[in-house]
């Protein structure tokens, strides 16, 4: 599936968040959003996943989601938005329950998320009980197990630690090489965003702009390789010029200036 | 050595101010305040006709367990009890989930809520004598409005406690509006609603001890006062022991409820 962003703007009260955005998610892409903090990323993510009204312009869909897609627009959180009541595998149940699921559907597709995640064994245990690392595998299982069309991800690694981090980002990446899907990255990590992306789109400072879309054009499983190192870096460096300025003006922003 | 080389141990400062659980310290200390009562009256420091010794009070308490009064007054509590804080809590539960919900119900609530909250509600006994006759009912209806208020505004401000970000999480999974309700709002405000159970518990006791006083047969209020006028004091320990009884009984219960509902935490 594609998605168009056509036009969106966005106000918080008198605060403008976004301008004017026209943007494209390709089907079988990645689209990495970066921009500095507070300029509109999760608001767009937002609009584009249909969790927020803009205030102006609107987003299409085009295409149909595939037949056991049973939510086509999926959201990957930040801070995981598990239900700490429920066990591992409550939570991922949680989103097939309403749906008109045999049995044993139901279960197989929860058994293959854990798998996916690595989450077995953790499958009666409680949130609470697990790691950071480990609660957003939970989050990703959940994800994975409605097929999603098109998945948002709001900074889905930056509430761990580095190694973490690491970790969970080359599982990500291993599924994805595994099965072609079509996401929006939100992150403030260039590095992530080199690495995950097809294209980066780059925001500038609030109120949101589309400053740059930039593609990857070296394929996504060839990106560990020395010999695209200096290509990687090059681009890496060339994000981080057309950041820079805007971060730096934006950190000394007032919050409700 | 050490002292050759001016080395000395860095003393230890940390340690303290984390009171933690003594088991046998809570019967100790039951142990010694009866203990203390018991040789007071003794020694005839508590006149009997003031305060009976305990070994008075168990006996009358053996005296009404044996000729059936005490099933007679601790039923009658009972059901009044039961009743009255259940229509109370079931009623305030729905009206403050609603408030926690919907807008209208939240701007219309709030301020009835804010005007009748403060009355208490053993004034309005005579008003639902009135209405509903001198049995049952006005008891179990003052003990249901006393308790309504305070679920109400428990519900709604636990539900307003429930993170915003699992609501839309459970949203962006296209939860239909009453799952959202039944499996994310309701388990993420049950701590504040047992709270206010807890709340709740102690204002119904109050108010069933008020209204049995005001007026009725059976009940350990009545039981209360009638051995006040007739200056029993063992009878009137024995009762309020009855109540204190009964409070801890219920304390545990809900203590019990909280450790099964809430072994998420
Ligand atoms: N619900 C809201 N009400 C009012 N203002 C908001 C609201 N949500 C976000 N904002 C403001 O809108 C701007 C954009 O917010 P947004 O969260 O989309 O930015 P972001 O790029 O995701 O930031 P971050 O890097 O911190 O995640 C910020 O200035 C923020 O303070
Ligand atoms: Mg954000």
């Amino acid at each position: 599936m594609d998605l168009f962003v056509q036009g969106v703007s966005h106000h918080y009260g008198d605060l403008q968040a976004l301008d004017a955005i026209d943007l494209q998610v390709k089907g079988g892409q990645i689209l990495a959003l970066i921009g500095p903090s507070g300029c509109g990323k999760s608001t767009l993510l937002g609009i584009m996943g249909g969790m927020l009204q803009p205030t102006e312009g609107d987003v299409v869909a085009a295409g149909v989601p595939p037949a056991d897609s049973l939510n086509p627009f999926t959201y990957i959180f930040q801070d995981f938005a598990l239900l700490p009541w429920r066990s591992v595998a409550g939570n991922v149940a949680l989103a097939l329950e309403h749906h008109r699921l045999d049995r044993a559907e139901r279960t197989a597709r929860i058994e293959a998320a854990l798998v996916l995640t690595g989450l077995r064994d953790f499958a009666a245990a409680l949130p609470r009980q697990l790691s950071g690392g480990m609660r957003q595998r939970v989050g990703i299982a959940r994800a994975v197990a409605v097929r999603p069309a098109i998945l948002f991800l709001d900074e889905p690694l930056s509430a761990l630690d580095a190694q973490t981090r690491e970790l969970l980002l080359e599982d990500l990446l291993a599924i994805w090489q595994r099965e072609a899907t079509t996401a929006v990255y939100v992150t403030h990590n260039l590095d992530e965003a080199v690495r995950v992306a097809d294209r980066i789109a780059v925001l500038s400072r609030r109120p949101g702009r589309i400053k740059q879309v930039m593609p990857v054009e070296i394929p996504r499983s060839e990106r560990g390789d020395a010999r695209h190192a200096a290509d990687l870096a090059a681009l890496h460096a060339q994000l981080w010029d057309l950041i820079r300025g805007e971060a730096a003006v934006a950190d000394r922003e007032l919050a409700d200036g | 050595m050490a002292e050759e080389t001016g080395q000395t141990p860095v003393p230890f400062r940390g340690g303290g101010f984390q009171p933690g659980a003594r088991r046998w310290a809570p019967w100790a200390a039951f142990a010694a305040i009866i203990a203390g009562w018991q040789l007071a009256s003794s020694t005839g420091l508590l006149p009997p006709l003031i305060m009976p010794s305990p070994y008075e009070v168990v006996l009358a308490l053996g005296h009404l367990a044996a000729s059936g009064d005490l099933t007679e007054h601790v039923g009658a509590s009972l059901s009044r009890i039961a009743w009255g804080w259940s229509i109370g809590t079931l009623a305030g539960l729905g009206v403050g989930f609603a408030m926690g919900i919907w807008s209208l119900a939240r701007s219309a609530g709030i301020p009835v809520v804010a005007a009748l909250f403060p009355i208490p509600k053993i004034a309005l006994l005579p008003l639902l004598i009135l209405w509903l006759g001198i049995d049952e009912a006005p008891k179990i209806a003052t003990i249901a409005l006393g308790v309504f208020f305070p679920t109400v505004i428990g519900t709604y401000s636990a539900v307003d406690n429930v993170p915003r970000s699992l609501i839309r999480m459970a949203q962006s999974f296209n939860l239909p509006n009453p799952a959202i309700v039944w499996k994310v709002i309701l388990p993420g405000a049950m701590p504040g609603i047992l709270a206010a159970f807890r709340i709740t518990s102690s204002i119904a006791l109050i108010l069933l001890v008020a209204a049995e006083m005001i007026g009725a047969e059976f009940g350990i209020g009545s039981f209360i006062l009638a051995a006040g006028n007739l200056m029993q004091t063992d009878q009137l320990v024995a009762g309020v022991v009855l109540l204190s009884i009964l409070g801890l009984t219920i304390s545990f219960v809900l203590g019990r409820v909280e450790a099964w509902l809430l072994n998420w935490r």
